[in-house]
């Protein structure tokens, strides 16, 4: 009789050391998103561009030149035009150079994007560094409206030898209700 | 365990179950809830295949001839999380329900109450799930992987596809918290750890695994929700999240969970094959530590599901090596089992048969994993008809041979009743022949470029399509065989003995068959 008592407490705190794991464990599925994120940071993986303003080095390596393309994507149903002026550039490292994108909007209202840049290849991400750029801020058109946005960039020296075209690729979301919500 | 206490000076017979439906609803007797759970994981088999007979008749041509694009995407999403969450896993937790007390000379699981709740949420979980057909915008259509943004597009359904993951994954904490307390504190004196059967000790392991995930499935779905209605941005670009987080979380629960899939598996064949061929288990402590190294590696693994996100070399390189030592301690496992039958005076009665198909077939499907774990070929075979066959190979003659070998091998325990032989036999061959037809074809398919996922395909590909929809139509077919054997082996037959197998043992074959409702109430002697 006492050894059984025994083992009903002992399944009691076994159990609640359990229950503790699961709790830590749903906590932990949330913590891997910024664990993600300062892993990526440090290691510059993912083709994850700083949106920080950077600023321009001095020293212009003319020793090379890399080829920068540019690409422009609307996500899902938004309903605008956007290309960039040129298709590719060539540049030499510290070289600061402005490219810029064609953007309207064709729908009958006015719509908050917002675009995100993404780098190819990955390794290269933290080296493609911008001054000045209308994914910084989320941008609004109203109905039938075009603008021409700038973005000023630089390849920074420090690009490892064997990188030698990069891709610097924008996606605008609508982020018009998200905006509103927020408001 | 209060019951076994207070009752142990009667006779246990005397005090068999309540009357009636509501015998069901309130039992917390750990056979009634095995039997329940078994039950049900049958009939979700049952709705599952129906699914996936859906997706074989629009694949048996090319052109869109059965149904819509968009209720074929219905089909294979449902159709996966069906079989998933609702036949392999429940019918995994059923067998533990039935087995692991009298494997360890207990009375009962030692937290019965939660127990009936365990099982009781599937019912309501799987019904939410299944409504999901009829609302607007259909069922959730974007593969059982729910990656966003897609899964994001989902209708009506998304909410309750949600919450029904939540209660499924509630319900398998719960079970595997019963399982961990029953097997560590309710064991019969003398019935060390390392004395334990296989079966206990790989269900130990998959509970520890499912106690470890199931959390971090529900927090990843609830991201999604909270993305979805409430503004956050784990996984939408837009706001600075990131989709590709939404896969590294995902895998860290998915890539566990394919070894919860497959851990109690191959605990149950290694309780067969010694049985039948007459001689212990070869290499048992290597089995343990094997078993407990593969759940090890299993979280450190998953992202060879994402070889093809834009990961760095050097991530290619680890997850590549990491998942190929993954097959080191698979393969000592089938080592000892082939050296337990080596020399072995063997026989072939259908839960044999079911093992011997398990052994050669799932190595197969191992095989075919070893293939995808190289990165730079996956690049080729990813979301091909290559993964749909290595994934197949391993679920369905893994997990469910290995189920429906423990269905004919404990069957005559539980029952008290012979199963038909003759009839269990076909249904093995039938089984075998016809999964091959159904699931070899598509590895050719794959390797030639088919897309999974898809209603739609270029001619090149019709022959091997349609081969493999007929073996799936007679696969299915088979089935309702064993579903007629199970049933008719509930109703009646030949008595079983308490023995069964002449080479079986383990305490579960010291008991009457079928076993009384109590057993156990004194603890056995273990030698
Ligand atoms: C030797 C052991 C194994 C290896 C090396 C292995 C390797 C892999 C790899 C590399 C993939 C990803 C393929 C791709 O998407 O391109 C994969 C997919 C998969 N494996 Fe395995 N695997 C093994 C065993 C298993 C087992 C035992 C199970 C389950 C019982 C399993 C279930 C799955 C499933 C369900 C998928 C597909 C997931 C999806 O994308 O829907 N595998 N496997
Ligand atoms: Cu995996």
């Amino acid at each position: 009789m006492a050894s059984n008592s025994d083992a009903k407490l002992s399944t009691a705190r076994l159990v609640t050391r359990l229950g503790l794991v699961v709790v830590a464990m749903f906590g932990f599925g949330y913590l891997m998103v910024p664990i993600y994120d300062v892993f990526c940071d440090i290691t510059g993986l993912n083709g994850k561009t700083s949106n920080e303003v950077a600023v321009a080095p001095v020293i212009v390596d003319t020793s090379r030149t890399v080829t920068v393309e540019f690409d422009s994507t609307l996500n899902e149903a938004m309903q605008w035009d956007f290309q960039p002026d040129v298709r590719k550039l060539s540049v030499h490292p510290g070289e600061v150079k402005t490219v810029t994108y064609r953007v309207r909007n064709r729908m009958a209202q006015a719509v908050d994007g917002q675009a995100i840049p993404s780098v190819a290849p990955g390794g290269a991400a933290e080296y493609l560094k911008k001054t000045e750029c209308f994914c910084f801020t989320q941008q609004t058109l109203n109905a039938g409206e075009e603008k021409l946005m700038p973005v000023t960039f630089f390849v920074d020296p420090e690009l490892p030898a064997d990188i030698r075209y990069l891709t610097l690729s924008y996606t605008f979301f609508d982020v018009t209700k998200v905006a509103s919500n927020t408001h | 365990m209060s019951e076994a206490t207070t009752h142990d000076a009667h006779d246990h017979h005397d005090h068999g179950p309540a009357k009636g439906l509501m015998r069901w609803v309130t039992t917390t007797n750990h056979k009634d809830i095995g039997t329940l759970y078994l039950l049900f994981s049958l009939l979700m088999f049952f709705i599952g295949g129906a699914m996936a007979m859906v997706i074989r008749a629009e694949l048996f041509e090319p052109g869109m001839q059965v149904v819509n694009p968009h209720f074929f995407n219905q089909m294979t999403t449902n159709h996966a999380l069906i079989m998933i969450f609702g036949a392999v896993m429940p019918a995994f937790v059923g067998l533990a329900n039935w087995l692991i007390p009298m494997m360890i000379g207990a009375p009962d699981m030692a937290l019965p109450r939660m127990n009936n709740w365990s099982f009781w949420i599937l019912p309501f979980a799987f019904t939410m799930m299944l409504s999901t057909i009829f609302m607007d915008g259909g069922a959730p259509a974007a593969g059982w992987t729910i990656y966003p943004p897609l899964v994001l597009q989902t209708g009506d359904a998304f909410p309750f596809m949600i919450f029904a993951i939540h209660m499924m994954g509630i319900s398998s904490v719960m079970g595997a918290i019963n399982v961990i307390a029953t097997i560590l504190n309710m064991r019969a004196p003398g019935m060390t750890l390392m004395k334990m059967p296989l079966f206990v000790w790989t269900w130990l392991i998959t509970a520890y695994l499912l106690i470890a995930v199931m959390p971090v499935l529900a927090g990843a779905v609830t991201m999604l929700l909270t993305d979805k209605y409430f503004g956050t941005s784990f996984f939408t670009a837009a706001g600075g999240g990131d989709p590709v987080m939404y896969q590294h979380i995902f895998w860290f629960f998915g890539h566990p969970e394919v070894y919860i899939l497959i851990l109690p598996a191959f605990g149950i064949v290694s309780q067969i094959i010694p049985t039948f061929a007459r001689k212990p288990l070869f290499g048992y402590s290597s089995m343990v530590y094997a078993s407990a190294s593969i759940a090890f590696l299993s979280f450190i693994v998953w992202a060879h599901h994402m070889f093809t996100v834009g990961m760095p070399v050097a991530g290619e390189l680890f997850f590549m090596y990491a998942t190929m030592l993954i097959a080191v301690p698979t393969g000592v496992k089938v080592f000892n089992w082939v050296s337990t039958m080596w020399k072995g005076s063997m026989t072939f009665e259908t839960p044999m048969l079911f093992a011997l198909g398990f052994v050669v077939l799932f190595t197969i499907g191992g095989f075919s994993g070893l293939m995808l774990a190289i990165a730079p070929s996956d690049f080729q075979y990813h979301d091909t008809y290559f993964v749909v066959a290595h994934f197949h190979y391993v679920l369905v003659t893994g997990a469910i041979f290995a189920i429906m070998g423990a269905a004919y091998y404990w069957l005559p325990k539980w029952t008290g009743h012979m199963y038909n032989e003759t009839l269990g036999k076909w249904h093995f061959w039938l089984s075998t022949i016809t999964v091959n037809i159904l699931f070899f074809p598509q590895h050719f398919l794959g390797l030639a470029g088919m897309p999974r996922r898809i209603p739609d395909y270029s001619v090149q590909f019709a022959e091997f399509n349609m081969i493999s929809s007929i073996g799936g139509f007679a696969f299915g077919l088979s089935q309702l065989l064993f579903a007629y054997i199970v049933i008719s082996t509930i109703r009646g037959g030949a008595k079983a003995t308490d023995k069964v197998w002449d080479g079986a043992e383990g305490l579960e074959w010291t008991l009457s068959s079928p076993p009384p409702y109590h057993s156990f109430s004194e603890a056995p002697e273990v030698k």
